[in-house]
């Protein structure tokens, strides 16, 4: 189990006003191993560029991998909880992982952000004063494509996604704002890696236009062959595969295609240009959405211990609820069950000198919040 | 439904298959051979991949990066041979899984602390790629026809090597009886890293084959891996004809399943639930396959009575 503890003081003389202030501990659980490891070290890394540029001293950060195990993952949030005391958790990517851990950190008390996964459970019913979503509710980039949809003209899709909760999600989040017809609606096997057999269905269906749902390595599979398909209907997906960890594998095969996203490294607002350029001198390479939502969660708990004390609960959720900060994405607050509202945009893949990335070309969706909120009695 | 794409799922299930064969070859010789269970299997298939897209990455050019991935997962499952899995055969099967399982573990942050957590880029080259147009107005990628056709060559070329040739009879003496054919003076360990390097390198294969189409990625081996003893149980533990058989069988039931049990069950249920009814039974259907045959020959299509 790899272990990295960062105290994040500038290894100054420690001062000893900060012998007084009470030590804030942060427990990191993400995947850092295993095949979707890019993503855990995206927001890792985004994490904790913005824990070192703030620098102050009595913040300490403990990150563990969950090899993308619900096992482990709990295993590691129990011993978290109950030997090391951390006051506040973070870093999970997957939503399974999420349900697993989440409702279990908020019921001992403890403050759980969540920089990536979104599950629909945990934004309605099962909200948690405790539980903050710092990224997206799962179904919002995929409203935010049938919205898309809608603003291109595109009346015929044939939409695809992994059959397991989030690629459910994703459909029905997509035909909540889709007002054209369905040519067809297929449900691939999690962590399939050949899409011969539905992309066949694809070009026998007659559609105008394909949606999908396949993060990670099931997205770069899917768009090399529909490309060596010689289908050229337009694509259109949510960033997760467009990210720029997953572009450079993918290739002139997803030039032209729009996917949405919250943030965009061309979104144009201060934080986001000074991010882009740290984050790039730090690491050598450029920032995925996953890095900025990383980023933006260590900044909102920092803004937050500016006003408050973890140990004052009430303060200290008061403070991240306003969340105070400034965020890559620009305008960001929080709805009445912790979740974001926020843009998102529509952007397209391109080639920047030997680099695929993406640019914003339209907004899908403005100030938008999600469709659980109403269930959440908070 | 048209006559068509019927024609063209069928070449798809072909395709799925000739690649499950080329996993499966290795893997049910090295147990025929020298009744060992290799889960690491699949990381030379990985192992395969990454060279390839290395190769690919510097030279540009598709041919070599193949040949690479050839020698690098041969030299992988030598070195492998030599290593570690010589300590197990005599050792039982829970031994064997054990320490393949941490070869697995290996392989994968080895390759991750090499080339690092994101995918690689892999393409096709160019004068393989888009679409051809076969007789009966098919379009078909030409990339996925050249893997059907280099499957079925390796295939043939594997026969022979097995019937007709002196390392072939050795190693199905090896099979039969592997005290006799050392007693006639047969290297035997000599042997035995020859067929482990011959399986890893058809592997490594598979896995450069594939990882143009797919993406080449730390653990792509693995599910690969799982379809591969399917093929082999189905098959029949050791025989290559048998692999052939199980890899298209599994195939073809695989992709025709994925997509004509969703199309079944709209009939008697609404879009959305048949969708997701029809996909979740089309992933068990290989297994529900296998149990079948089973049932029927417990040692499988061609296996011996074990």
């Amino acid at each position: 189990m790899k272990t990295i503890r960062m105290l994040a003081m500038a290894a100054a003389v420690p001062a000893l006003a900060a012998a007084a202030q009470a030590e804030t501990k942060i427990g990191m659980i993400t995947t850092l191993s295993g095949g979707g490891a890019g993503l855990g070290v995206d927001v890792r890394d985004g994490f904790m560029l913005a824990i070192e540029q703030d620098g102050r001293e009595g913040v300490e950060v403990v990150i563990e991998d969950d090899q993308r195990k619900p096992e482990a993952a709990v295993q590691i949030a129990d011993r978290m909880i109950q030997s090391e005391k951390v006051d506040i958790m973070t870093g999970i990517i997957w939503s399974n992982l999420a349900m697993a851990v989440i409702p279990a950190a908020t019921a001992q008390g403890v403050f759980y952000l969540s920089p990536n996964a979104g599950p629909s459970a945990l934004a309605g019913k099962r909200c948690h004063e405790n539980y903050f979503n710092v990224a997206w509710q799962n179904d919002n980039l995929h409203e935010a494509a049938g919205a898309y949809a809608n603003d291109a003209g595109l009346k015929n899709s044939f939409i695809l996604a992994p059959n397991y909760p989030a690629g459910q999600d994703a459909l029905t989040g997509y035909k909540r704002m889709y007002k054209g017809e369905l040519a067809g609606e297929i449900y691939t096997k999690l962590g399939q890696t050949d899409y011969a057999a539905e992309i066949a269905q694809i070009r026998a269906s007659g559609a105008d236009s394909v949606y999908f749902f396949l993060p990670g390595g099931m997205g770069i599979s899917f768009l090399k062959q529909y490309a060596g398909s010689g289908v050229d209907l337009p694509v259109v997906g949510p960033a997760f595969s467009f990210d720029q960890g997953i572009l450079q594998a993918v290739g002139d095969a997803a030039l032209g295609v729009k996917n949405t996203s919250q943030w965009s490294k061309d979104l144009d607002n201060e934080a986001n240009a000074e991010f882009v350029a740290a984050f790039q001198e730090k690491y050598g390479r450029l920032p995925s959405l996953y890095a900025s939502q990383g980023f933006d969660t260590a900044n909102l708990i920092l803004s937050a211990l500016d006003k408050a004390e973890v140990s004052d609960q009430d303060a200290f959720r008061a403070a991240l609820k306003e969340a105070d900060f400034a965020s890559v994405r620009g305008d960001f607050k929080f709805g009445d069950n912790h979740h974001p509202v926020q843009n998102i945009y529509v952007r397209e893949v391109i080639k920047e000198g030997d680099v695929y990335t993406n640019k914003i070309v339209a907004t899908g969706l403005e100030n938008h919040a999600d469709a659980y909120a109403a269930e959440c009695k908070m | 439904m048209t006559y068509i794409l019927v024609l063209e799922q069928i070449l798809n299930g072909l395709q799925l298959g000739v690649m499950l064969f080329l996993m499966a070859a290795g893997l049910t010789l090295v147990f025929g051979v020298m009744g060992l269970i290799n889960l690491a299997h699949g990381s030379l298939y990985m192992v395969g991949a990454f060279a390839a897209a290395a190769v690919a990455g510097w030279t540009g050019s598709f041919l070599l990066a193949l040949i690479a991935s050839l020698a690098a997962a041969a030299a992988a499952g030598a070195l492998m041979e030599l290593v570690v899995i010589r300590r197990l055969y005599r050792r039982d099967h829970l031994d064997q899984v054990l320490a393949t399982f941490a070869l697995i573990l290996i392989f994968s942050e080895g390759t991750r602390w090499l080339f690092g957590s994101f995918p690689l880029f892999l393409d096709v080259p160019a004068y393989l790629s888009g679409p051809v147009s076969l007789p009966g107005g098919i379009e078909y990628p030409l990339y996925r026809l050249t893997i059907i056709l280099i499957g079925l060559a390796i295939a043939a070329g594997l026969f022979l090597l097995i019937a007709k040739t002196r390392i072939g009879i050795q190693i199905r003496a090896g099979e039969a009886d592997r005290e006799m054919i050392a007693a006639l003076g047969v290297d035997i360990s000599k042997l035995y890293t020859l067929v482990f390097a011959l399986g890893a390198a058809l592997a490594g294969l598979a896995g450069a084959l594939v990882g143009a189409i797919q993406s080449v990625q730390v653990g792509m081996g693995e599910p690969v891996l799982i379809l591969a003893f399917v093929v082999i149980v189905i098959g029949g533990i050791g025989s290559i004809k048998g692999a052939l058989a199980g890899a298209l069988l599994v195939g073809l039931t695989d992709t025709l399943g994925g997509v004509f049990l969703p199309q079944l069950f709209v009939l008697f249920m609404e879009p959305a639930s048949a969708a997701s009814a029809g996909a979740s039974l089309a992933s068990m259907l290989i297994y529900i396959l296998m149990a079948a045959i089973l049932l029927v020959r417990p040692s499988g299509l061609y296996g011996g009575s074990a």
